[in-house]
This record gives C-alpha cells, sequence and structure tokens, in this order.
C-alpha cells in the first residue's frame, strides 16, 4: 500500500470492531468458577451495575458481575453514546444554516457519507468501551459472568449450569423498548433504540412512533442528515414530562428543520405497499396514511424482570415500574437490592449510576441513602437541548408550595446572542418570598452543560442571593444562571405589594 | 372622511370603535343573529364573534348607533335561534348538552368543516346572551329576550363537559367524543370557568379551578411579576366582560395582585419585547407590538437579507417564548385602552401614521407583516375578522364608559360563578 493509499484509505479500522467485542463480550470468554460465596452478585453490567461492581471491588469485597449481553448496556451499545455521536454529526449539517447566518456562507453544499457517519459511531463507542472494559473491570478483581441469570432462590443465582451464591445481590437489568400494540407493524418490520444504531443506509423517509426524549431526538437528527422524517405523537405536546415553553419551543425549532409534525395523532394499524411501509394514523377522527421506508419506534421501555424468576428470591413487582424498591432500593428480599432502569422511574444513565452508588453503600456499609434524596437532571439532546433539574412548578402548586420562576431568554443573553444560539431559555423556580432554589428548566444549545451547575449549586444549597454573587466568565450562556439570580436579588429589594 | 392620525384622541378612539362595532351590521344575517368569522367570501358563522355581536348591540344602542328597539330585536332573533336549532349532538346539528359548534351556516346554522363543540366559545356566546340579558331590562322582545337567555344559560351541562375528570376538555365531536386535550397554563379560559361555576342547573365542581390554577406560571421576565401567557389576547378576553380591578381570587391573594395587574405587566412585557426586538424583525420597538392569535401570512420558509425567516398562516403567536414570525395584530394595541391608554394610543398613532393600510374602512385588520418584503407594504391580512372586532368595540366602551363591565356584574350568575372560583373583593 503506497502512502497516497493510506491517506485517502477509510477511516473506519476493520478492526475498530473487534477491540470493542474483546471490550465488551469477548468472543473466546469462559465464564470463571465461581469463588465461593460472594459478597455482592450484580445482574446486569450497565452503568448501574458497573457503578455497583467497581466500587464493591475497590473496597475490597468479592463481586460476581453477571451480564447477558454486553458489558455497558444500553447506554453505551444502544442508547446514550452512539444516539449522541450521530446527533453532532447532524448538529454539523444543521451549521450551514448558521454559516449563512453568520455571514460565511458554505462555498459548498455539505454531502452526507452515512457509511462514515455510523463507522464513527462505532469508533466513538469503541473508545468508550474502553472505560469499563472486561480487562479493567477483571483488573479490579471482579468474577465477570456472560450468560442470563435467574434466581434459584433467595441467596442463590443460576448462571446455566452454574450455581452463584451471594450475601447480598442488586438486580440492575434494565429496560428495553416496549413492544407496540400496533397491528400489522411486527410483519412489516420496525426499529427501536436497539436497532436503529445498528442500520447501513439513510433511510429515504422515516416515520417516528413516540414523541419522548429519544424519539425527538432520532427525528431531527435524521431530519438534518437528510431523511424526510415524520413524527407521530398520541399527545398533544412533545416530552410530557416538560413544560409547555419547553415543549412548544423543540416543536417548532424540528419544524423549522422539516420534521412533518403529528401531534394528537394515534397510529392505528401498519401494513405493506409497494416496498413501504404505511402507518394507518387517526387524528381526530381524521384518517390518513404516512409512506415510509423505515419505522422508529420509542414508545417508552419496559423493566428486564421476566427471566429473572424473581419469586424463589421472594422479590416482588411494582406493576409497570419494574423491581419493588423502598427508599433506600432494597427489594423485598432485604438481601437483594435493585438500581437503574429497572426500578427507577427515570430511566436516564446517570438516574442509574446513582442509583446503584446508593445501593452499593446500603448493601455492603449498613448506608441509609434514600433514592427520594437524590436531585437528578435530566436532558433531551435535541436542538436546543431542553434540561431540567428538580421541582416542576406543577409539581410545587398541586402540594401548596409558593414557587416563582426568574425567567430569562436566552436571546436576552449576551454570549447566545453574539453565538446566534439565541432560542431557548433559562428559569430557576424559587420559593417565593425567599431565596431558595426549588428547580431549574433550561432550554439551550448545550442546555446539558448549563443544568449541571444548577445541580452543584442545588447540592450545596446555595440560594439565589450567595449564586448571583458567584463570579463567571463573561460573556457565557450560563451568563442566563447569573442573570436570574440577579433578577431575584433585584426582586427581593423591591416590596412585595405594588 | 379625512386622515385618522389628525384626528383628536376621543374622536379618533370614537370612529375607530364606531368602525368596528360596524363589522357585525355589515357581516350578521339579520334573519336569525348569526355574525361571520371573518369578512371573507363564504366564511362560516363563529359563536364566539356572537357572543362579541350580542354585547356590541348595547354599545351601539349607548352610542346612538342603533335604535334600541332595533337592537332588541336583533338580539331576540339570536336568541331564538339558539333555543330553537337542533341540539341532538348530530354531525350536522347546531349543538349539544347547551354547548355549540364553534362554526356553524351562516343560513342554517348546521356545523360545518366538521368543527368541535367548542367550550370556550360557547362561553364567549354565553357571556354575549347574558349580557344582553342585562342589559335589556324593559318589557316585550326586552323581556322575552331575559326569558331566553336564562333558559339557554342554565341549560348548559357543564357537568358533562368535565367528564368525569376535575378539568375540562377543550371540545366534542360527535365522530370521536372529547378532545384529549384541556386548558394547561393560564389563558382565556377564566371567563369559562366563572360561567360554568355559576351555573344553577350543572355546575362545573370548585375543584376544577383549582386544578387549572395548579398549572400556572408566575414568573419573574424581564424585572416584572407576571401570571405568564404568551399571546395577548389571551390577557383580554375575560377582561372584555369581567371587571377584575378590585377582585381577586386565591392565587392573586397569594401573589398579591389580581388579573387586571396582570394584564398591565403582561402589556409592559410586550412592549419590552417589541423594543429588545429578539428576532430583529422590521418595525418592532415599544411603539409597535401586539403579537396575539390572528391570521398570518401563511406557512413557509423565505431567505430574507440573509436570515433562514419562517412565516406562519392563522397562528396563535406569543411573547417572549414565541412563536413570533414578525407579524401583529393592528387591532391589539388599541383594544388595551382600559389598561394604560398612553401605551395605547401611543402605539396606535404611531401604526396608523406609519402604516394606514392596516385599517381599511376604519377596521383593523387581523394581521400585519411588515418584515415581508416580498410584497412592497408588507403583508396586510385580507379584510376583517369579527372577534377583534368585537373585542376592540367592548374594550374601547370599557375604557371611555365601563358599560360592558357595568352591565355583566349585575348579572347575578357572574357573582355566583366569581365567588364560587373564589373571587373576593369590593363589587363582590
Amino acid at each position: 500500500m503506497s502512502m497516497s493509499d493510506k491517506l485517502t484509505a477509510p477511516k473506519a479500522k476493520p478492526d475498530d470492531e473487534e477491540i470493542f467485542v474483546r471490550r465488551v463480550r469477548p468472543e473466546l470468554w469462559q465464564n470463571p468458577t465461581p469463588r465461593g460465596i460472594y459478597d455482592f452478585a450484580i445482574v446486569g453490567a450497565g452503568p448501574a451495575g458497573l457503578v455497583a461492581a467497581e466500587s464493591a471491588a475497590r473496597l475490597g469485597f468479592r463481586v460476581a458481575l453477571i451480564e447477558r449481553n454486553r458489558i455497558g448496556g444500553n447506554s453505551l451499545n444502544l442508547g446514550s453514546i452512539p444516539s449522541k455521536s450521530i446527533i453532532a454529526t447532524a448538529r454539523t449539517f444543521a451549521a450551514k444554516r448558521k454559516a449563512e447566518e453568520t455571514g460565511a456562507p458554505l462555498p459548498i453544499e455539505p454531502t452526507l457519507n452515512f457509511g462514515e457517519v455510523m463507522a464513527r459511531m462505532r469508533r466513538v463507542r469503541t473508545r468508550v468501551s474502553e472505560h469499563h472494559s472486561v480487562e479493567k473491570l477483571g483488573g479490579l478483581g471482579i468474577d465477570i459472568f456472560f450468560g442470563a441469570a435467574r434466581f434459584e432462590g433467595t441467596d442463590t443465582l443460576l448462571i446455566a449450569d452454574t450455581k452463584l451464591r451471594f450475601k447480598k445481590a442488586l438486580i440492575a437489568t434494565g429496560a428495553r423498548p416496549r413492544s407496540p400494540n400496533i397491528p400489522g407493524l411486527d410483519d412489516i418490520g420496525y426499529l427501536t433504540s436497539a436497532t436503529i444504531f445498528g442500520i447501513s443506509a439513510l433511510p429515504r423517509r422515516l416515520a417516528v412512533i413516540g414523541g419522548g426524549p429519544l424519539g425527538c431526538e432520532m427525528a431531527q437528527a435524521f431530519c438534518r442528515l437528510g431523511s424526510h422524517v415524520t413524527i407521530v405523537q398520541n399527545d398533544p405536546k412533545f416530552l410530557p414530562r416538560e413544560e409547555r415553553d419547553a415543549a412548544e419551543i423543540l416543536s417548532r425549532s424540528m419544524a423549522r428543520d422539516g420534521v412533518v409534525i403529528r401531534l394528537n395523532t394515534t397510529v392505528v394499524g401498519a401494513r405493506a405497499a409497494e416496498g413501504a411501509k404505511v402507518l394507518e394514523t387517526v387524528d381526530n377522527n381524521v384518517k390518513s396514511d404516512v409512506e415510509v421506508d423505515e419505522v422508529l419506534l420509542s414508545i417508552g421501555r419496559v423493566p428486564n424482570v421476566e427471566e429473572l424468576n424473581l419469586e424463589a428470591a421472594g422479590i416482588s413487582l411494582d406493576g409497570d415500574q419494574g423491581v419493588k424498591v423502598d427508599d433506600f432500593l432494597c427489594t423485598t428480599n432485604p438481601n437483594v437490592y435493585a438500581a437503574g432502569d429497572v426500578c427507577m422511574e427515570l430511566k436516564f444513565t446517570n438516574a442509574a449510576e446513582a442509583s446503584g452508588r446508593i445501593a452499593t453503600q446500603n448493601a455492603l456499609s449498613r448506608g441509609q441513602k434514600c433514592q427520594s434524596q437524590l436531585t437528578i437532571p435530566w436532558c433531551t439532546y435535541c436542538d436546543p437541548e431542553i434540561a431540567h433539574i428538580g421541582t416542576h412548578v406543577w409539581e410545587a402548586r398541586q402540594q401548596s408550595i409558593p414557587i416563582k420562576s426568574f425567567t430569562v431568554m436566552m436571546h436576552d443573553v449576551d454570549r447566545a446572542i453574539t453565538d446566534g444560539q439565541n432560542l431557548g431559555f433559562v428559569k430557576i423556580h424559587v420559593e417565593e418570598g425567599t431565596d431558595k432554589i426549588l428547580g431549574a428548566t433550561i432550554v439551550a444549545s448545550r442546555a446539558s452543560e448549563l443544568v449541571n451547575e444548577m445541580s452543584v449549586i442545588m447540592s450545596t444549597g446555595i440560594g439565589m442571593n450567595d449564586l448571583a454573587n458567584i463570579v463567571h466568565t463573561y460573556p457565557a450562556e450560563s451568563g442566563g444562571i447569573v442573570l436570574a439570580a440577579l433578577a431575584c436579588v433585584r426582586n427581593h429589594m423591591r416590596p412585595l405589594s405594588k | 372622511m379625512g386622515d385618522l392620525t389628525e384626528l383628536s384622541d376621543d374622536a379618533l378612539v370614537n370612529r375607530l370603535q364606531r368602525g368596528a362595532f360596524s363589522y357585525f351590521l355589515d357581516y350578521a344575517n339579520p334573519e336569525n343573529g348569526l355574525v361571520a368569522d371573518t369578512s371573507r367570501s363564504g366564511s362560516p358563522c363563529s359563536i364566539a364573534v356572537v357572543g362579541f355581536a350580542l354585547s356590541c348591540y348595547t354599545i351601539a344602542v349607548e352610542n346612538g348607533w342603533l335604535e334600541r328597539a332595533a337592537a332588541a330585536n336583533l338580539v331576540l332573533k339570536t336568541l331564538q335561534f339558539f333555543t330553537q336549532s337542533p341540539q341532538d349532538g348530530g354531525p350536522d346539528s347546531t349543538g349539544y348538552k347547551g354547548f355549540y359548534y364553534h362554526f356553524l351556516d351562516m343560513r342554517t346554522g348546521a356545523r360545518v368543516w366538521q368543527c368541535e363543540l367548542s367550550l370556550i366559545d360557547t362561553a364567549l356566546l354565553l357571556a354575549g346572551i347574558l349580557t344582553a340579558a342585562s342589559y335589556f331590562n324593559g318589557d316585550g322582545d326586552e323581556s322575552e329576550i331575559r326569558a331566553l337567555a336564562d333558559a339557554l344559560y342554565r341549560r348548559v351541562d357543564w357537568r358533562w363537559a368535565q367528564n368525569g375528570t376535575e378539568t375540562v376538555s377543550q371540545g366534542w365531536k360527535p365522530e370521536c367524543g372529547f378532545l384529549h386535550y384541556g386548558w394547561e397554563g393560564y389563558n382565556e379560559a377564566t371567563i369559562l370557568y366563572v360561567l360554568g361555576l355559576g351555573s344553577p342547573t350543572f355546575p362545573l365542581t370548585q375543584k376544577g379551578y383549582v386544578s387549572w390554577g395548579s398549572t400556572y406560571q408566575w414568573e419573574n421576565l424581564s424585572d416584572t411579576d407576571v401570571l405568564y401567557s404568551g399571546p395577548l389576547f389571551t390577557h383580554l378576553f375575560s377582561h372584555a366582560w369581567i371587571d377584575f380591578r378590585g377582585i381577586r381570587d386565591a392565587f392573586m391573594r397569594e401573589k398579591h395582585s389580581d388579573y387586571f395587574k396582570n394584564t398591565k405587566a403582561a402589556i409592559a412585557l410586550h412592549r419590552e419585547y417589541g423594543e429588545r426586538n429578539p428576532h430583529d424583525f422590521k418595525d418592532y420597538n415599544r411603539n409597535f407590538w401586539g403579537i396575539t392569535a390572528g391570521d398570518g401570512p401563511s406557512d413557509g420558509a423565505l431567505q430574507l437579507d440573509g436570515r433562514d425567516r419562517r412565516f406562519f398562516g392563522y397562528m396563535s403567536r406569543g411573547v417572549p417564548y414565541g412563536p413570533d414570525d414578525g407579524t401583529i395584530a393592528p387591532w391589539a394595541m388599541l383594544a388595551t385602552l382600559p389598561f394604560g391608554a398612553d401605551a395605547a394610543l401611543t402605539g396606535t398613532r404611531h401604526l396608523l401614521t406609519t402604516y394606514p393600510q392596516v385599517c381599511p374602512n376604519d377596521r383593523f385588520a387581523s394581521g400585519f407583516n411588515p418584515t415581508l418584503t416580498a410584497q412592497p407594504d408588507g403583508w396586510l391580512s385580507e379584510g376583517w375578522y369579527g372577534l377583534d372586532q368585537g373585542l376592540l368595540a367592548m374594550m374601547i366602551e370599557n375604557y371611555r364608559t365601563g358599560l360592558i363591565w357595568e352591565t355583566f356584574r349585575k348579572c347575578s350568575y357572574v357573582k355566583v360563578g366569581l365567588k364560587r372560583a373564589g373571587f373576593e373583593g369590593e363589587w363582590l
């Protein structure tokens, strides 16, 4: 191979996938022979299970980690990492518009190499997989067992024919995409978060069913990459967990990108027609068809509990919520805890890791940490991003807590103005008459970063008065946070009634 | 007719009020009292516009634009139509359970466009009916007006509209039942709740109003405390009938404010937004504002001055979260007269001086967009919308004489409704 061939060779290394597999599920893996009774047996090596295994091993406990598929769970393999990688490419594509608005139009139209987009996504995943590779986990003294686990008794797990006894256990089996209840959809086939990152060609026309975080993220990203995307949402607004202003800004942003938005619309059937997939929809009794090449189903997630034989261990379920846990994340078996998507309402990587940490401390160190004390920020990674932490206004009002939101529009934040990123807002929700921060909602190009400042602020108990005095860089998008705090200080300087 | 801008404030306001009112004479069907939604050819009736018309007939009598007997006769015909029209809830009937379909055929009164049985538009119709009943206190036709109005109000089954829940849905259709979206956040629905709560027959449960209030957002925006709602009309509709000065519900007691002050705060925000003009639209400033629901240039995207601009058709526009495409409602500034005459008049005069075309025949168009320079003078909505004319005529009257406020507060159902919603204060 000549030097010039090397320069023009595809950037995707053929051995990338090999490295990835070696890190997350080595092909010729032999499960170890169990070393007596384990201090801590963890079922599931996703974010919750990994945090638990690593922290327990570092404290010197004998740890068994059981994974039926690949190390890393949804987050690494099918969720956060692959989706954010593709969103990064989509943002680059959308920058064309920004380039024109800032006086630097691109000389040529950008073109898409979808194969390269997906190859990059796999490289990113391989890179991230190094953090918790089989090799690293083994280096911590963790015994890794690949295979499906089921309880055989209150202190015993079975992996194939191998019995594994434990003093304490953690269920961290996560969740999987909810199956559809749409006649005909199984027959025509559909993608979910578990399969969309494996496609090799950009769908010319894509329908997204479900307007939750992943549905919105993928609808916007694939639209920006060039698919003709229609998103169908049962509810009258996207992101039902978010406040109306945030959801509406996202809705308009997606429409601006060219996503066809069908809110308040139910998919009642699906059929194949001349090489296409047709979704039959109803909106207020008006029926219409959506013809596409691929369908992405994103209607929520269900906990993975069916194969665990939980009854054998005396572990109860909590309806659709998954494994029933108390505030200490202990199941109905006092020696078994649960963490992450299998038991948490917030099915996010950071919530899984935080709960994994708590469950481990409570299980092994007689900790008394409560999940209700966790303040978990979350973010939907659309453009603009939508992030929230703490109490929602409606939750406070339902609890008769007087609440006031100090709102700063991003279009009034100097850095957002200079960068042309002026869509969105910072709202800090404060207990009225005080400077106590109850929560925050942030819509901004990098709301995922801004909300972390609020997470630090809230966890340290700093109020708006002190926040207003913390010196920030200028100009910065976080200036919106400071402006909100300053508004609160000014507000308190005036008499309450005018 | 002369240049509007050369008139004194009083003369200008009078002339624009009469121009607005005359919409109802020009676009009502005198046989049944139905009024066209817009002046455009083939427009159906909007029941909300009828509610505004019924209120405005009283203004016309007071101003000498209509003989009292003629006005009463027009009101009576309207009420007779709504009494006699089919209420079976069929797809082509007029209404159901005392509510009415949003849009009706101008001649037959039959439902058009497969529209919804609309709760808010029925409430606006009823507000007009009760205003007329309160005003026409004489004998003969006027006595019959009161009897019919009472019967129409009493037969509305508000409890049915709650559909077993605490809050009300936005509507119902014979084809699919209740629409599954309700009211989230503060908006124009206060009058809907007040009239629903005041019913002696099938009142809304009191918890519904409290539940709706739990979705309110009390915000500090641009150093102004406000119960937030984006479009300007949401801060005006209920106020066209109800004088909120000196009365407050639990929410406003907690906030040391009232809904009248709140509308003033919202207006201040709209003006501040106009001055900041964050999205760089043409001509926005402190005296060029009025972002609300109304007609727009149509859906589409355009490159203008190197910017990617997106425009909308008929839409509810709002401040500060948007949507905003550079379109203002030319009538909106003047409709805020009772909340601050200086801002309303200064803005209106500035608009009429700069763009006299927004007020053809002394009547404001629904929407105007100077940013859209594809047309030399910007984009202007064709014809007129009945809601705009009715709201403007009523707000001017409230500013000048307080007639509608005085008339409406005499209605006992209104007082009961306000009290059940938790309002207390001077005139209750």
